[in-house]
């Protein structure tokens, strides 16, 4: 075992993080344990099964991604700022846009599009919790486990370098040897089972844990489009975790499916890795397309328009992704057929996307609009989106496409479609579901400040980015040389984009504030309504109870809330007598947790190739797995004495609620 | 304060969803998934199966050998299927046996396998001798690990069905394992016709 280049050395930036992590470490292990909360964390978090919870780790864990992700972004920006910079030496620079990359698709935009599938869809169907919540635990622990062990790369062991997808044949260890890219491999690994355990979990517990009475032409959108989203990870992701394990036997037992030597094929991994690759953006899109469907209706105050249209828009778009990916290389040399078939597939992957953007508008026609935080979200949506649509397209076109590839225009493309598709469409559901979850809403003016820094910094950003690959500016360099930057122009424009890029984090920053400052001072939600709400989530208090339905609700129709509220004010409901019953819940569980550090040993362990350990690592895995299958006092019911004394404390609180406004 | 599960009778469940029915569509959408980890392990092999750089052809598999292998993934295959059915009628001492018949036949055709890969090892075809024994290996060889944890798992399960006998939830947790067994013997078939058969054509 050889260990002499274990810990990175050599970079102020690394021993900077070093000591960071050692101090975040104490600091965390020093208050679990000055105020008594091990045990708390232990029962209410590591153990949780409820899906609730689960979403909030989740959530909490993404926009700690983000913040990583977003410092790669800026370093990368800074070094690009100015020609011949020397702040980021060329291998350095190579690990961060890797890590930038990957960070932000897998550990930061997937694990914040599974925390809105968690906080809101058991809701939305109403359900008590997802068809397996052990599993949903494993799921959640399995990603948190792999984000880590990506994350250790930067400080143990050195980050990977080859690219975001990794292509070989710089990929295979010729040319990427030790540690590094097996982290990549085995970070993204881990995480993508439970990924794809998740897209099971979901697409059961939508088809098959509805309240009785709603039927699939009922169901919200955000619960549509999560279905979607999860049909296509159930399509996607078993390509990756084959193309993950071909690369590793390539590296750990010198097999040969992506050399360039004794017949491998490295354009192979490129089609399999984008056949997963080209689904997945659409998978961690639609679930977006789903938020802005609930918060246009909601904030219009109007049904959403062409309801059965969006549902087959999002339909044809989760089957249509799956013909689209060689237009990630049309220059392979496939020939000219067969990069038609996939251009015109491409290309008509926009018209359901013009379709709900139309929806959304049409919505918005002669409804009561409010503009709220989420609202501001989806305005700045919809002409970013519409942009980057366009440059897409325009992408798409394959002959065109051989001039643009590898060029900035294609940076300044996919960023608007994953920053104004993605991000803003997942902001907006989080400060539209965040009153739902946590009981309190957002402060508005700090999200103002947070919104503006973010769009002015987007296109500030971004905007240059599309004259620089017209310039021939093209991706993955480290520096430019001053000849490149003042002749040709590129130096002026880089220094706006890297200005756009540090108002962005500006922009994060602020909207961290506002959620520390909300903590305390945010507009509290008592009634559980808090936005005039349309769909079942919120007939139920803010937080929710632990079993969210005392009584499975009766649903006779779409925006189900929203006509029992109708009914309510012109007093034709009819309450029925309520009679509890005990509910059925699953209890709480270790072994999630306990199976992803086995999973943990083993990742690492082939990280380093210490055989032994990751081998070590799968046995735990599977030890844990028998265990759990021996397991078979796995749930309880909550008597009916607990749900009544809840039930009536939220009653009492609303009722208080409206003596005080009135 | 909270109540065991098993303290209710299972009728009390008003307005609940039928878990071990959940479980079993979760299972075969799991199976969906792993259908396509198969498919992506033989499109590969469709791809390198020609890139033989010079050394061991699929001429050179050893007939006897996978015709043996075949013959007693299959037997297995039909005796999981007779242990279910002693299991609806609910006979726990003949559902025992015949999963231990099961299980043994796997272990046998595990057996062959490994001594397949030996020889050819042995013969200096191995993982990195060229591309298309990667593949092969790599294909065959997750059929074989598949084989190999159904039958950790269903050991686990003759276990589980010897302290608690025939009940909803060992009766879900075999139908879920004898669907698996089913599913990799039909996986099975595409590798003997795709490698082995097309292999020594």
């Amino acid at each position: 075992m050889d260990t002499s280049h274990f810990f990175v050395t050599g970079d102020p930036m690394i021993y900077g993080a070093d000591v960071s992590i050692v101090l975040a470490v104490v600091a965390i292990v020093f208050c679990l344990t000055y105020f008594k909360k091990w045990g708390w964390i232990w029962r209410e978090w590591i153990t949780t099964v409820d899906h609730k919870k689960i979403g909030i780790m989740y959530l909490l864990a993404a926009l700690l991604m983000l913040f990583r992700g977003g410092v790669d972004a800026l370093l990368m920006r800074a070094q690009l700022a100015v020609p011949n910079a020397h702040f980021l030496e060329s291998e350095h620079y190579n690990e961060i846009f890797t890590t930038h990359g990957t960070i932000m698709i897998l550990f930061m935009a997937m694990p914040f599009m599974f925390a809105l599938f968690n906080m809101v869809v058991p809701l939305q169907i109403g359900a008590r919790d997802v068809a397996f919540p052990a599993l949903n635990a494993i799921s959640f622990w399995l990603f948190f486990i792999g984000a880590m062990l990506f994350n250790l790369s930067f400080v143990i062991g050195g980050s990977p370098n080859a690219g975001w997808l990794s292509y070989p044949p710089l990929s295979e260890s010729a040319f990427s040897p030790g540690p590094g890219q097996n982290y990549w491999i085995w970070g993204i690994q881990i995480s993508g089972i439970g990924s794809l355990a998740t897209g099971i979990n979901f697409v059961v517990t939508i088809l098959k844990m509805r309240t009785p009475s709603m039927r699939l032409r009922d169901m919200p959108l955000f619960t549509w489009s999560t279905l979607a989203s999860s049909i296509a990870i159930l399509g996607a992701f078993p390509i990756l975790t084959v193309t993950l394990a071909m690369l590793t036997i390539d590296r750990l037992l010198g097999g040969h499916f992506f050399t360039s030597t004794a017949g491998g094929n490295p354009m192979m991994y490129v089609n399999l890795i984008w056949m997963w690759g080209h689904p997945e953006v659409y998978i961690v899109v639609l679930p977006a397309f789903g938020v802005f469907s609930e918060v246009v209706a909601t904030f219009s105050k109007k049904r959403i328009f062409g309801y059965s249209s969006m549902v087959f828009s999002m339909i044809a778009i989760s089957v249509v992704s799956y013909y689209t990916w060689v237009h990630h290389f049309f220059t392979m040399g496939a020939g000219a057929d067969v990069n038609i078939v996939f251009a015109i597939c491409t290309m008509i992957i926009a018209i359901p996307t013009g379709v709900k953007v139309f929806n959304w508008l049409f919505t918005m026609f002669r409804g009561r609009v409010r503009i709220t935080q989420p609202m501001l979200w989806f305005y700045a949506f919809v002409p970013c989106f519409l942009v980057g649509g366009a440059t897409g397209v325009m992408l798409a076109a394959a002959p065109a496409d051989y001039q643009y590839h590898n060029s900035y225009f294609l940076i300044a493309h996919f960023h608007q479609v994953l920053i104004g598709g993605v991000v803003f469409g997942y902001l907006a559901g989080m400060y539209y579901w965040f009153p739902k979850i946590f009981g309190f809403k957002l402060n508005d003016r700090l999200g103002k400040w947070g919104f503006w820094l973010w769009q002015i910094g987007f296109y500030v950003c971004f905007m240059p980015q599309y004259a620089l690959g017209f310039m021939g500016m093209t991706r993955r360099i480290y520096t430019y040389n001053a000849s490149a930057g003042w002749d040709m122009g590129w130096a002026p424009l880089n220094m706006v984009s890297t200005v756009g890029a540090f108002l962005m984090g500006i922009g994060f920053i602020f909207q961290v504030w506002q959620i520390v400052y909300s903590i305390k001072h945010g507009e509290r939600d008592v009634t559980g309504d808090a936005w005039d709400g349309r769909t079942l989530e919120w007939s139920i208090p803010s937080p929710a109870p632990v079993y969210n339905f005392a009584i499975l609700p009766e649903v006779k129709g779409r925006d189900a809330w929203w006509y029992q509220k109708q009914e309510m004010k012109n007093g034709d409901y009819q309450e029925k007598p309520v009679k509890y019953e005990p509910i059925h819940m699953p209890k709480n569980t270790g072994v999630p947790f306990i199976m992803a550090c086995f999973f943990f040993i083993a990742g690492f362990g082939f990280t380093f190739e210490w055989m032994w350990m990751g081998v070590a690592g799968l046995i735990g895995v599977v030890v844990t797995l028998f265990v759990r299958s021996f397991q078979y006092d796995t749930d309880y019911y909550i008597p009916v004495e607990e749900i009544e004394r809840t039930e009536n404390e939220y009653r009492n609180r609303v009722l208080s609620a409206q003596q005080t406004a009135n | 304060m909270q109540q065991s599960a098993s303290a209710h009778v299972s009728n009390h469940d008003h307005g609940h969803v039928d878990q071990e029915g959940l479980k079993i569509l979760g299972f075969w959408i799991f199976l969906v998934t792993d259908c396509l980890l198969f498919a992506t392990l033989f499109a590969a092999y469709a791809v390198l199966h020609t890139h033989t750089n010079g050394g061991f052809t699929g001429k050179e598999f050893d007939k006897p050998g996978f015709i043996i292998e075949t013959f007693i993934l299959l037997i297995s295959s039909f005796t999981s299927g007779i242990a279910v059915l002693f299991m609806h009628k609910g006979n726990k001492k003949a559902l025992l046996g015949w999963l231990i018949v099961t299980a043994a036949l796997g272990a046998v055709f595990v057996g062959l396998e490994i001594n397949e890969f030996t020889n050819m090892v042995h013969e200096g075809a191995t993982i990195s001798t060229s591309a298309f024994l990667t593949s092969f290996f790599t294909l065959v060889g997750t059929h074989g690990l598949h084989v190999t944890v159904g039958i950790f798992w269903m050991i686990g399960l003759m276990i589980q069905l010897s302290r608690k006998g025939i009940t909803n939830v060992t009766k879900r947790k075999i139908s879920v394992i004898s669907l698996y067994w089913h599913f990799l013997d039909a996986v099975w078939i595409f590798i003997l016709t795709v490698v082995y058969l097309m292999g020594v054509m």
